[in-house]
């Protein structure tokens, strides 16, 4: 069944009659390379994703606080994030700040410049790119937490930064979180940048896959269905998410299925 | 040979002057963006009526596709679309019986694959609109014996396209970013502009952050004309 119809779809690409056979070896033997490749997009995203979202915190902080020494530069940052786009921001850091920092003999001669390849280079670009994009949705979802709330801590005697730990900060990553979700898949998304910077992420294999071949649709549909694959893991992970985090505010019907562990062991 | 200055470096023309180049880049750039998104918001409003018709088929094809465009990297379908657009026009055009050779140019390669991902993003964006517009405008306007096409270019469409532009106005800002990726596949926009210029001149900070300057520009310009667009869309609406 499986070799009738790649027979098929071979003869619709090129018109020649392909063995299936040769069709199905060598998406077998692709895989395996495109998780290899996965596996480096996927180390981008959590460290990038990480690193990112701490640093979001202080930026939209500053983006919200009243002093203006903060709260512009902060203004700044963000719209100089969202305002270009990535490639050049990873250009910027990978050719230019890297070419610069080539220049200077203490840090050429320097141990860590042996390990700073381009996997640092755009690993830090998709950093500081999120703590932007992040931070502005963090600065709105601190707007939206009700202010009768903080003013309530504040009249217990609650200081500024147990206000923050304890009332802002969990409403806000509630409020947050769905639209985090999106951005985390845009993050996945954006991985594959990387690729033009010789970072040996899922793209960057498969590109070279199709040049060792010139098996131009099989390299790069099996591409898609791996980020296909990761989005979809990415997306119920954070429906989990958000169903346990509201959970005290689901209505009762609902909340047996916020915990599927214990609805299983009820069945 | 002395370094030729910053001021000379952007300079319009000239041995060293790389500022027409670029001004070249951000015209071109726009031009894409422009054209991609024409065709984005052409494939979207086929895609948000597909979603909307009732129809199974019409729903899963459509929703199939805005699934795969926000699961698979841009940059992935910017290449898949811009080398495999050629192919299938002319497979169609075997299908329809011309022997002629098609030369697809790069410049609508690159519009078809940006286009197609505006497209899924302006799909949702319209989906929602549409939705927001109150059902029983539609059913009266009927009852009234307006003609589908009738009552879709009256009531429908100028009330949808108020809810639709703050979205719209987003993917326009995302659109013009986007169209830096298609420097991948050769076209002489912004983006590659900037390499030439950066990679002739070794000025690789120096160039490329003025390629962010004019992406940056480009951005605020848009952002001014979304707000006054939203300005005018919103005029005689109650704010609440």
């Amino acid at each position: 069944m499986l070799e009738a119809v790649a027979d098929l779809y071979q003869q619709f690409l090129s018109g020649l009659p392909e063995p299936a056979s040769l069709l199905i070896d060598f998406v077998v033997t692709l895989f395996p390379k495109l998780l290899d490749g996965a596996f480096v997009s996927v180390q981008l995203l959590l460290l990038s994703g990480v690193v990112g979202n701490v640093l979001a915190l202080p930026v939209a902080l500053a983006r919200v606080s009243r002093n203006p020494l903060l709260r512009v530069p902060s203004y700044l940052f963000i719209l100089l994030m969202r305002g270009t786009p990535l490639l050049v921001q990873i250009y910027i850091l990978y050719y230019g700040v890297g070419h610069i920092l080539g220049q200077i003999p203490l840090v050429r001669s320097s141990l860590l410049w042996r390990h700073l390849d381009a996997f640092w280079y755009a690993a830090a670009a998709f950093a500081i790119n999120t703590a932007g994009y992040s931070g502005e949705i963090l600065r709105g979802a601190i707007l939206a937490v009700p202010h009768g709330e903080i003013d309530a801590a504040r009249a217990f005697g609650m200081s500024k930064g147990l206000i923050l730990r304890r009332v802002i900060l969990p409403q806000a990553i509630r409020i947050s979180l769905p639209t985090f979700s999106g951005e985390t898949i845009a993050l996945l998304k954006a991985t594959a940048i990387a690729s033009t910077i010789t970072v040996y992420e899922l793209l960057r294999v498969t590109n070279e896959a199709y040049a060792a071949s010139y098996r131009f649709d099989e390299c790069y549909i099996s591409a898609a269905i791996v980020y296909i694959a990761l989005s979809y893991v990415l997306t119920r992970a954070f429906y989990f998410a958000e169903r346990q985090i509201n959970k005290d505010r689901l209505p009762p019907s609902d909340r047996k299925a916020a915990r599927p562990l214990e609805s299983l062991r009820a069945a | 040979m002395a370094e030729p200055s910053y001021i000379e470096l952007l300079g319009y023309g000239g041995p060293n002057g790389w500022g027409d180049d670029l001004l070249w880049g951000a015209w071109e750039t726009v031009q894409v963006a422009a054209c991609a998104y024409a065709v984005g918001i052409v494939l979207g409003l086929i895609g948000a009526g597909a979603k909307l018709t009732g129809r199974r088929a019409a729903f899963v094809v459509s929703d199939i596709y805005t699934t795969v465009v926000r699961s698979v990297p841009e940059l992935l379908l910017i290449i898949y679309i811009f080398y495999r657009a050629p192919v299938a026009l002319q497979a169609l055009a075997r299908a329809l019986g011309s022997d002629a050779a098609i030369d697809l140019d790069p410049f609508l390669a690159a519009v078809a694959a940006l286009g197609f991902i505006v497209g899924a993003y302006t799909t949702e964006v319209f989906r929602g609109a549409i939705l927001a517009v109150p059902t029983g405008q539609m059913d009266a306007a009927k009852a009234i014996g307006m003609s589908w096409w009738l009552r879709t270019r009256r009531i429908l469409l100028p009330q949808m396209l108020r809810y639709a532009i703050p979205g719209l106005g987003n993917i326009w800002l995302g659109t013009t970013k986007e169209a830096a990726l298609v420097s991948v596949v050769s076209l002489n926009e912004l983006m590659n502009a900037g390499k030439q210029a950066a990679g002739g001149t070794k000025d690789y900070f120096f160039f490329y952050s003025i390629v962010g300057l004019c992406y940056l520009v480009i951005t605020i310009a848009s952002m001014a004309g979304i707000a006054r667009l939203e300005r005018w869309s919103n005029r005689g609406v109650r704010r609440v």
